[in-house]
This record gives structure tokens, sequence and C-alpha cells, in this order.
């Protein structure tokens, strides 16, 4: 069991964590923007995340924070 | 449950000015991370240069000094002498280490000064607007070489890490890339051992990182990155250059 916090104020939705993902669980969202204009990034199915922190390890913004 | 990642505790909490999908961010966080590992944040002084990394000064959690264009390992050599006890890190980009401060990377590296150099290798001028830069590759196009750059009039691309490596003072040299997760965890070893021979009293410790500018380059942030692997690596290939701690 792992889990994803993200501080979605610090996204610029470029994406390489969605490339990063081994699961692809990860997509930018098309329905929100966080306050500078970008679209945050989410999780589809958080119970399927491995906690592998591939997604923390390629954010250029430490957007994510990983547990497990 | 445990955490497995999160912000280094050296890097301050604040939003940082980069591009999105710049990958200065990333290099950021693993020198934050290597000064946490370490627990050297109360004695490190870091040197800022002039390029996109200006403002670096507000995002470590360290001290920091804003260098003259170029003239980062300098000071650098300063602040170290004057406190040795210090850890002493420059961060520049190529435009900044390469090109107008050329001469001060060579002779600091000549000296073998026990500081940490992390040079950003991105093939470009990011700051001001996409311009050639010294490690801009033949045939690149730029601002400034819009037909490609042409070696004939404009020179080759300068392998800073292989001209460095000649010089017989340096301890530790090594390129790394940050385009995929494996070269980050690379990346991270690399600048960690870097400022680990700085404690140790080592000597002359410099990591070159290959780095994206989506920006400039005109490609997304994950072409960007691939751009890394297909381009800038066989032109710059990854490796340890000098290690005399393991007889290199």
């Amino acid at each position: 069991m792992a889990k994803l916090t993200f501080r979605e104020e610090y996204c610029k939705g470029c994406g390489l964590c969605v490339n990063a993902c081994p699961k692809d669980l990860l997509r930018l969202s098309n329905t929100r923007l966080n306050r500078k204009g970008h679209p945050p990034v989410e999780i589809a199915e958080p119970e399927k995340c491995i906690g592998c922190a591939s997604c923390a390890i390629m954010c250029p913004d430490c957007v994510i924070r990983v547990e497990k | 449950m445990a955490v497995v990642m999160d912000k280094p505790h050296a890097l301050l909490d604040v939003a940082r000015h980069y591009c999105p999908g710049c990958t200065h961010g990333i290099v950021h966080r693993l020198v934050a991370e290597a000064i946490d590992a370490l627990g050297i944040e109360g004695r490190t002084i870091g040197v800022a240069p002039v390029g996109c990394s200006v403002l670096a000064y507000d995002y470590f959690a360290c001290d920091m000094i804003e260098a003259a264009h170029g003239r980062a390992p300098a000071v650098a050599t300063g602040v170290k002498r004057s406190l040795p006890e210090n850890i002493v890190f420059s961060y520049q980009g190529d435009g900044d280490l390469a090109s107008i401060g050329l001469c001060e990377t060579v002779s600091t590296a000549c000296r073998g000064e026990n500081i940490t150099v992390i040079f950003i290798n991105n093939a470009i001028y990011g700051m001001t607007g996409g311009q050639m830069a010294p490690t801009s590759l033949v045939g690149q196009v730029t601002q400034t070489s819009p037909y490609g750059r042409n070696p004939e009039t404009q020179g080759y691309p300068i392998r800073i890490s292989e001209l460095l490596a000649t010089l017989d003072a340096p301890q530790y040299i090594e390129r790394v890339a940050v385009n995929n997760v494996k070269n980050v965890r690379a990346a991270k070893k690399a600048i960690e051992k870097a400022f680990r021979n700085q404690v140790e009293g080592k000597g002359f410790s410099f990591i070159e990182v290959l780095s994206s500018c989506p920006t400039n380059w005109g490609m997304t942030p994950q072409k960007a990155l691939e751009w890394i692997d297909e381009a800038m690596i066989p032109q710059y290939p990854l490796g340890v250059f000098r290690d005399k701690e393991a007889g290199k």
C-alpha cells in the first residue's frame, strides 16, 4: 500500500511524472487548473500505486510526496 | 507508513521560476538531497551563477552568494580558502561555465581547489532566449545559428569534462544525465560523492549534468528528455573521467 500526496500549487503540468509511472496511473487534470493556470497531476487509481517513487524522481518541482 | 520521497530539507518551500519540465529542478533536488544526506546544511555555502539558475540563491536553504558571470569557481575558491571548514559548491550552466567563465573553470580545476562544481549542460543559452552556446551540437538550430551550427565558422561543441580530465589536479570528474529514472539515480550518487569528497578534503570534484531546455529547444518536456538520449549523449558520453579514489 502506497500513498501519493501532491503539492499541486507547485505543479507546472509538464507531465514528466505521467511518463515515468510504470503502472500508467498518473494523468494531468482535464477539469481543474491550479492558481498558476497549470493542469495539476492526479492519480487515477490510487490503490494500484506501488510506491516506486519514479514520478517523484522525475518531478522537477518536488510536487510529489511518496509514502509506503 | 514511511516517507519514501519528499522535498529535501535543504530546498526551501518556495515555487521556482523554471519553465515547465526544465530539469534544473531535478538537479536542485539532487544537490539538496546530497546536502541532507551528509548533514552539512548548516555549514554549506553555495555560489549561484548568471543564467537561468541565477535565482538559485532563493531556493537553497544554505547560505548562498551570487557571483559575476562565469566567476563562480573563483568566488568559491575565495570562500573555501577563507572558511576551510565550510562546504562550498558552485552551480553553473554552460553559458556561464563553458563560455565566459572557461578561464576560471580551468584555473580552479588546475589548482585542485577543494570545492564541488555542478555544471548544467543543456547545449543552449536559456535565460537570454536560446542563443548558441559553446556546447551547442553541430547542426543544432538556435536563435544565433538559424541554419544549424556550422563547425566551419562556429567551431565544434566543447567537451568540458574530457578537457578538465587532462589536468593533474582534479579528484573526481563525472558526466551524468537526468533524462530518465535510472540516470537520475546515477546522477544522485555522483553528486553525493562530489560533496563527500569535499567533506573528506580530497579536492576538486566536478559533475557535468546533461539537462534539458524544452522551451528553447522547441520541444515538449518529454521529447526534450528523449533528445538527450538521441542527440546529446552521442556527443557527450556519460561516465567517470577522473576518480583518483579508484585510481583513474
